[in-house]
């Protein structure tokens, strides 16, 4: 799926929530889904700045892919890593870089994106699309 | 005066909206005080009256404005009880009071001498003293604190010899609300030829502080914490000190003659006071403390006190709920965390909920790092919060001990 299909499903998924509540809730189970990392991998320099909660972002490529595991020591962090890591992951740096980001405001976590939130929703796209844009230069 | 929850609470507009679709439960007063409408009508007759600036003009407007900004500097002398008006000097908040005064034992400070801070304070008040140790090799020493919050005071004793300059401690802490024996360490660090500024930020709204009683050398505070606007605070000096420091910055208002050849300076507080002020901002404060004094301190604490009393025990009910910071010695201000659950994660369903409450370190790492967590739930309260709201407090937080359960 291209990254345009996998924000049009989010949107649909997020659009049959009557209320936060529920939208919460769903965040909250896709947290707790998230494949746990490599405790060796939770080291400092993988740390994004910027987040109340501690997030880990690692990412590495497979063929023309790139792949992006994480991690957070808050479920709500985790349920967006979740969110963003099935946007973002195993796709081409080309899509990363070029990708848009309105789907979160569609998708109602517009609240997220909030500088003062400080839980790093901006931080880590930004941090997700750096890395695309390494790989990029690294393949030129 | 008898205190009337409801007729207070009509006072601030601001507790009438809605946030996130339900009425607004405000419980981030530590961070920062709401408004009652006599200080917003006062900046708004400031502006549309008799705006000008002060201490030069001969013409009306001026007048006025300087005779105001002066009776706020007279108001906030009588509420701290300072010798003097000319000891209480504006500054733009508590950060810029210490700063001010780190910026004048800059010059005084030697290699070897020592400052002693608190292991409870604010980051506001650590790096400017690490700044300043690094510029004059001074050494800088911390008294740890206790698991309940709590200062060792023995240790702080054994620390106190001749080379100590300043010691410096928060009034009360901001990350847990213990109230420190400042009397005791003013005390002690006087016998030993030491200076002492306090951080009242977290204390002003709570209680009133007596400068000349504790016999403080400098003692600070934000406008902001006392229901007064952002931007403005006070720097109270004693008068000995104001003759020993220099100024802190050049500019207008703060000399006497200029030539190109010499300088002379102003005398205290316009010594210190470069710059046209916060003109506005100061006779606000004025009114915020005039405002208070009005409720009443006595009032004020018996609310806040059956508030926190009503809330400690409520929360404790709640299983794996633990409360930092236990000392008898406290203000309306509750730090806990849930279990394993991030602070965040109920900070942010507290939000949901129309509930504010403050989430993190609280600017004050070294204490979160004693405890080993990454941050606590603050909830902090203030004269004008209900049992209600308590409750809602409560039962908010159970709702996201079941989500995240």
């Amino acid at each position: 799926m291209t990254i345009k299909e996998i924000q049009e499903e989010l949107i649909d998924e997020f659009a049959m929530f009557e209320d936060w509540m529920q939208k919460y809730e769903y965040m909250i189970d896709l947290g707790k889904s998230l494949p746990l990392i490599d405790p060796v991998l939770k080291t400092d320099d993988k740390l994004i700045k910027g987040c109340q909660s501690k997030v880990w972002l690692q990412s590495e490529m497979d063929g023309d892919k790139i792949i992006f595991t994480a991690d957070s020591d808050a479920i709500i962090t985790k349920g967006i890593i979740a969110i963003l890591i099935r946007v973002f992951s195993n796709q081409t740096p080309d899509a990363i870089v070029a990708a848009k980001t309105d789907f979160i405001a569609e998708i109602g976590l517009q609240e997220h994106l909030s500088p003062t939130r400080a839980n790093g929703l901006v931080s880590m796209v930004k941090q997700m699309k750096l890395y695309a844009i390494a790989y990029q230069a690294t393949n030129k | 005066m008898s205190f009337d929850i409801k007729k207070i609470r009509e006072d601030f507009p601001i507790l009438k909206r809605k946030v996130n679709g339900v009425p607004l439960v405000y419980l981030d007063n530590a961070a920062t005080s709401q408004k009652p409408q006599q200080v917003i009508d006062c900046i708004v007759d400031y502006y549309s009256n008799y705006n000008a600036n002060i201490h030069r003009g001969v013409h009306t407007l001026s007048q006025e404005a300087t005779d105001a900004y002066e009776k706020a500097r007279k108001i906030i002398q009588v509420h701290f009880n300072a010798a003097h008006a000319h000891e209480v000097l504006f500054t733009s908040g508590t950060t810029e009071s210490i700063n001010l005064v780190a910026s004048g034992f800059s010059e005084i400070l030697k290699t070897g001498d020592e400052i002693i801070v608190s292991a409870l304070e604010h980051h506001s008040n650590i790096v400017p003293w690490q700044m300043l140790c690094e510029r004059t090799g001074a050494i800088l020493k911390v008294i740890p604190m206790n698991e309940d919050g709590t200062l060792q005071m023995d240790v702080y004793a054994s620390l106190l010899n001749e080379k100590t300059k300043l010691v410096f401690v928060n009034h009360i802490s901001n990350a847990l609300g213990i109230i420190n024996p400042i009397k005791e360490i003013i005390d002690a660090a006087h016998k030993v030829g030491a200076a002492v500024l306090i951080d009242g930020a977290q204390a002003c709204s709570h209680i009133k502080a007596d400068v000349q009683a504790l016999d403080v050398d400098f003692y600070v505070t934000s406008a902001h914490k006392m229901c007064g606007p952002t931007g403005v605070g006070i720097l109270y000096m004693k008068e000995d000190w104001g003759k020993k420091l220099p100024p802190y910055q050049g500019g207008g208002e703060m000399i006497a003659t200029v030539t190109f050849e010499k300088t002379t300076y102003a005398e205290m507080p316009h010594k210190f006071e470069a710059g046209t002020p916060n003109i506005c901002g100061g006779i606000a404060f004025g009114a915020a403390v005039d405002y208070l004094n009005n409720i009443g301190f006595d009032a004020i604490y018996k609310q806040e006190e059956s508030l926190l009393s009503y809330a400690t025990e409520q929360l404790l009910q709640i299983e794996g709920l633990k409360i930092y910071g236990v000392s008898p010695e406290k203000t309306s201000v509750i730090s806990f965390n849930v279990g394993e659950i991030h602070p965040y994660d109920i900070g942010t369903i507290l939000d949901k909920l129309g509930i504010a409450v403050r989430t993190g370190h609280h600017c004050a790492q070294p204490i979160m790092d004693f405890y080993c967590i990454p941050g606590t739930v603050r909830a902090s309260f203030a004269f004008y919060n209900t049992i209600e709201e308590v409750d809602a407090l409560v039962a908010g937080v159970k709702k996201a001990v079941m989500m995240f359960g």
